[in-house]
């Protein structure tokens, strides 16, 4: 994604990024301070808002699936263009308009529509800065922590587990019955935002049969054979569950970026817009 | 007095029907016994609006009777109404008990000791009809059925499936859903089925869905329960309906008891008939799916024409046109005239029976070539066969000099390794003379190599000289390798068989011709995996060359078979050959060194452990996914879904991880491909460049679903096509880009299901789409022996 094909956008976005600073470098304005009036500040313009309505096509390119005719993918050697390039293209131009927007701002803001397209953008960026730190971090600390299973049988084991351990606690007291019952049907994985991006459950209703269980196990009691065999259920329980959320945790981290990315996206286009707009109506 | 008629047909299924039709329709005394009080009894007890298929459709339909695809009831009614207009002599609730006489004067006696003569007999009586049943007490009682149309008839009963096939289990599965359900298996596990039947039972016993009483034996069935006998003794299990599936043989003991012999003991042997489908006994014919011929519109010609054998004609079969229509491009010449031609001058069909051949040539195509025409390219994934009726073409030996050519001359073959192997091409083929050349489809020659010995045994011989001279001595003069040749043999080993292990004495050296083997060695105490090896290359050498015990074990990754060179020959070979020993040594070095540098790197050896274990070897192309770089987004899976008609054919998340290699479920393109064995329309075929693809032609029997050890193939409804992105995005029409349509999310009652599959988007402009859909390149589609070589690996 980012070394891909060899660093060929990073290299493309620096190129823009150098030209634009030497360009405002030297390029002295007539009059005044150097903003977004001057010639270079509407090139500089231009190229931003040129690159921000191409880097939110990726939204309609991502499903753009190929199209079909027959005899078509015949020729394997004819490399086409992949969504990997556009995703790598869309980091390192994204992050140049870290650079060339500034300069096209002439370092003037203030309490206005201009300003407010900027900070969307900026924001945008940031959120997408995350974006890509959580794609390289997280897929390879989800496979580990996964050790070969998916989310659906770390729940289907779960069940079994609950289930296995409903049939021992038949027999014993009301209150580790009561417990173990209420960590079969209370246990929640996932949830709302914030349980997700906790990856951990503190009032875990398993977690607390465990702790009874094991309290149980310290005093004198009957039958030490299934009280024994009821708590490795409920630790291996425990574990399951703790692996499960640490999944769901993961998979929100990849997500939950998007949620700010996408929509100040739009927001950020609609500014853009009336930015321009505004520009060429006050000329 | 007994009526007497010329010609008595046994058994109204379509064959039986179709002959006593055209009997009717020529105006012959004849007679159509029918067992039950209905015509056609097999399709009668189809699943009711079972769509029939009209297979193979190339073939014209010969017979007074219509028939062409459609569902059960209209089929029916259309012979029906066809019995009625041609007036045939029908009788119904007549079973034969027995046969005897001679031509002329055959005696049939029914079921009520009735007695009618004839002076032939048509046997159409078919399988099905020879249901195994239940032998106990009870087993007549009419909640004991042998069949079941339609699994959702049944709602809150107790059934007992007995049987532990894969009809039984489909059923008992199917069942579970609405009803309490039991499995009575015989034996103490499920092996008779194919795999994905037993993992299906397995996990339904294992979730109680099903309950599975092994080792037992159906001994009384009583009105609400059934007594079975198990290990632990006698127990009464609650039934209120029992689906005996116990299979249908032959009915050999009535056949037998006609005269008419069987070739061999074997409970699932047919009997043999004559080109004009006459038996053992002289006036006896048997037609349709006791002859072998299973296909419904095959069998009513073999009715049709019987007929016209009997009365004495002899009509051209009904492959004439298309086999004229083949030839056409040879001129005015008469079919049989080609035909003894390609006898005449390619000795290995020499041997066929006139039908085989036949058979052979409608699956072929004739090509008339100029000289410098390419028959096929190096590297290509064809996998036909050729023969040279006239003329002579030229294999180019040397890519860098294509005037480098050795020429193959009249009856002579080619392109028998990329059958035998699985792989591409190994080199092209031009014509060198103006040639007639006959291209044989890869099925039609695998059915022909498994049933004639001569072909398998010619083809074999040629193919080792060729395969010792393509990939283990290319420079050497034939001559030379007479020696090595004749002490050759060819060896087969499962997946997992050892080919030789560390520290045996070094007395041989294998050829790979088809399949893939690993090296390992014993490393502390344990087998470390250093190499994976691809056909086309020898394994081996090392032992022969140094006179050292052998350095290594070498086991078959998957079906593989070898070309075994006897050490001495080889020795001897390479006294003579300095230059090819000087190469050989050169591997021998390079592998000492690959040997060595892999030691070094258990990963890279649990990587090709890995992956040889998931059957990758047997692959040609694979999609791996690396999870260090997926982010999950499963792109993948949608990309796949919008170019193939809104199914996805992968699915990223099942399927085993190693380190950070993910073998999702998706088609692997294998060598040989398993879902090509037994595809009755013969709709899957490979194309040039790999792609394993399922035609239209599919007609939804789900063989190819079950062949599939991977489970890449399912059966699917083709969902309606998704609107436009605006479309969607402002008038909220239909599924949106990405959306899953597959089954569970839109029902299609009454619509046809296909097989579908990766076709690796043959027809998608750039490539795969998984792959291109692919936001951080984690999806790799990979050639296996590329994927497994050390350059790759050590990166």
């Amino acid at each position: 994604m980012l070394v891909y094909r060899n660093f060929r956008y990073f290299k493309w976005a620096a190129l823009l990024v150098l030209a634009s600073v030497i360009a405002y470098w030297l390029h002295q304005p007539f009059a005044g301070v150097p903003n977004g009036g001057t010639w270079l500040g509407y090139v500089l313009g231009t190229i931003g808002a040129g690159i921000i309505f191409w880097l939110t096509y990726l939204g309609i390119r991502k499903r753009r699936y190929g199209i079909h005719r027959e005899g078509a993918g015949k020729d394997k050697r004819k490399d086409g263009i992949k969504l990997e390039d556009w995703v790598s293209a869309h980091i390192y131009f994204g992050l140049s308009l870290i650079i060339v927007a500034t300069l096209h701002t002439g370092f003037q803001f203030g309490w206005n529509l201009h300003t407010l397209a900027y900070a969307l953008m900026i924001i945008v960026i940031v959120s997408g800065i995350f974006g890509v730190y959580a794609y390289i971090r997280y897929p390879q600390l989800m496979t580990e922590n996964r050790r070969g299973l998916t989310l659906n049988n770390m729940l289907a084991q779960v069940a079994d587990l609950d289930k296995e351990m409903r049939g021992i606690t038949m027999s014993m007291g009301e209150n580790i019955n009561a417990a173990v019952l209420r960590a079969a049907q209370e246990t929640r994985v996932g949830g709302s935002f914030g349980r997700m991006l906790a990856g951990q459950d503190a009032s875990c209703p398993t977690t607390a049969a465990r702790v009874l269980v094991e309290q149980v196990a310290h005093q004198p009691h009957d039958d030490e054979a299934a009280l024994r065999r009821l708590l490795s259920l409920l630790v291996r329980k425990e574990e399951l569950l703790r692996r499960a959320r640490r999944d769901v945790q993961f998979s929100a981290l990849m997500q939950i970026w998007l949620f700010v990315h996408v929509p100040l996206s739009f927001g950020l286009l609609a500014a853009l817009t009336a930015h321009i707009v505004s520009v060429f109506f006050y000329w | 007095m007994p009526d007497h008629y010329k010609i008595a047909v046994v058994g109204s299924g379509p064959a039986g029907l179709s002959a006593a039709a055209h009997a009717a329709k020529l105006g012959v005394s004849h007679v159509l016994l029918e067992k039950t009080d209905h015509a056609s009894d097999t399709i009668y007890k189809y699943q009711k609006g079972k769509l029939v298929m009209a297979t193979p459709d190339v073939l014209p339909l010969r017979s007074d009777f219509t028939f062409e695809r459609g569902n059960r009831e209209g089929i029916l009614d259309a012979w029906n109404q066809g019995l009625d207009a041609l007036k045939v002599n029908i009788r119904y609730n007549a079973e034969v008990t027995a046969i005897k006489g001679q031509k002329g004067a055959f005696e049939i006696t029914l079921r009520d000791k009735s007695v009618v003569t004839a002076e032939a007999v048509v046997l159409g009586i078919g399988l099905q009809g020879n249901l195994n049943k239940l032998p106990m007490p009870g087993a007549e009682q009419p909640h004991v059925q042998y069949q079941l149309d339609d699994p959702d008839e049944y709602e809150g009963e107790h059934i007992i499936v007995v049987g532990a096939g894969d009809a039984a289990i489909e059923n008992a599965v199917a069942l579970s859903k609405q009803n309490t359900v039991a499995i009575i298996n015989r034996s103490a596990e499920f092996a008779r089925a194919k795999q994905g039947n037993i993992d299906l039972i397995l996990a339904a016993i294992e979730k109680k869905q099903v309950e599975c009483y092994y080792s037992a034996a159906p001994l009384k069935v009583n009105a609400k329960t059934m007594v079975l006998k198990t290990a632990d003794g006698e127990a009464e299990v609650p039934a209120d309906r029992i689906i005996a599936r116990l299979g249908a043989t032959a009915p050999r003991k009535f056949v037998e008891s006609t005269g008419i012999a069987f070739p061999s003991p074997d409970p699932k042997s047919l009997p043999e008939v004559s080109a004009t489908y006459e038996s053992n006994v002289p006036g006896m014919y048997i037609v349709g799916a006791l002859a072998g011929c299973p296909l419904i519109k095959q069998a009513m010609n073999q009715g049709w024409e019987v007929i016209e054998y009997i009365e004495g004609r002899r009509p051209d079969p009904a492959d004439e046109p298309l086999l004229r229509e083949r030839f056409k491009g040879l001129g005015d010449v008469s079919v049989s005239d080609v035909l003894a031609t390609i006898r005449a001058n390619v000795p290995i069909f020499a041997e066929l029976n006139a039908l085989m051949l036949r058979e052979l040539m409608i699956d072929s195509t004739i090509h008339r070539l100029n000289p410098g025409d390419i028959v096929f390219k190096k590297n290509d994934y064809t996998n036909t066969f050729f023969t040279i009726v006239e003329g002579e073409v030229g294999i180019q030996i040397n890519p860098a000099d294509p005037n480098q050519l050795v020429a193959l001359k009249q009856g002579e073959f080619f392109g028998e390794m990329g059958l035998i192997s699985g792989r591409r091409r190994t080199a092209t083929v031009v014509a060198k003379s103006a040639c007639i050349l006959i291209e044989t489809q890869r099925r039609s020659m695998i059915k022909l190599i498994k049933s004639d010995a001569s072909v398998k045994r010619v083809m074999d011989q040629t193919a080792i000289i060729r395969q010792i001279q393509t990939h283990l001595a290319p420079h050497v003069p034939k001559e030379q390798l007479v020696d090595v040749v004749s002490t050759a043999t060819i060896e087969s080993f499962s997946a997992g068989d050892t080919l030789f292990n560390q520290g045996e004495k070094g007395d041989s050296v294998h050829l790979i011709r088809n399949g893939s083997v690993t090296i390992s060695r014993r490393i502390g105490g344990r087998d470390t995996v250093l190499s994976y090896v691809p056909s086309g290359n020898y394994v081996g050498e090392m032992a022969l060359l140094s006179d050292l015990p052998r350095s290594a074990t070498v086991k078959a990754a998957v079906e593989t078979e070898t070309i075994k060179i006897d050490g001495a020959a080889f020795k001897l070979l390479l006294q003579r050959a300095p230059t090819l020993k000087t190469e050989i040594e050169e591997t021998f070095r390079e592998r000492v060194k690959q040997n060595e540098m892999m030691e070094g790197r258990p990963d890279a050896g649990g990587i090709i452990q890995f992956l040889v274990e998931q059957g990758i070897g047997e692959g040609t192309d694979v999609l791996l996914i690396d999870e260090s770089l997926c982010v999950r987004c499963d792109n993948c899976e949608k990309a796949c879904a919008e170019t193939h008609h809104g199914i996805s054919r992968l699915d990223r998340e099942a399927g085993p991880t190693f380190d950070s290699i993910h073998v999702p479920t998706s088609c692997r393109h294998c060598e040989h491909p398993h879902c090509m064995a037994d595809c009755p329309p013969d709709a899957i075929h490979r194309a040039p460049n790999g792609e394993v693809f399922i035609e239209d032609s599919c007609i939804g029997c789900g063989n190819c679903t079950r062949n599939c050890p991977y489970g890449v193939i399912q059966l699917a409804v083709q969902p309606e096509p998704k609107p436009g992105l605006f479309q969607w995005l402002f008038f909220g029409m239909g599924f949106g880009p990405g959306e899953d349509m597959s089954q569970r999310h839109v029902p299609h009652p009454g619509k046809a299901k296909h097989a579908v599959k990766c076709d690796m988007c043959k027809d998608i402009e750039g490539g795969a789409s998984c792959v291109r859909a692919c936001p951080t390149g984690a999806a790799i589609r990979v050639s296996p022996a590329e994927f497994m070589s050390l350059a790759t690996l050590a990166r």
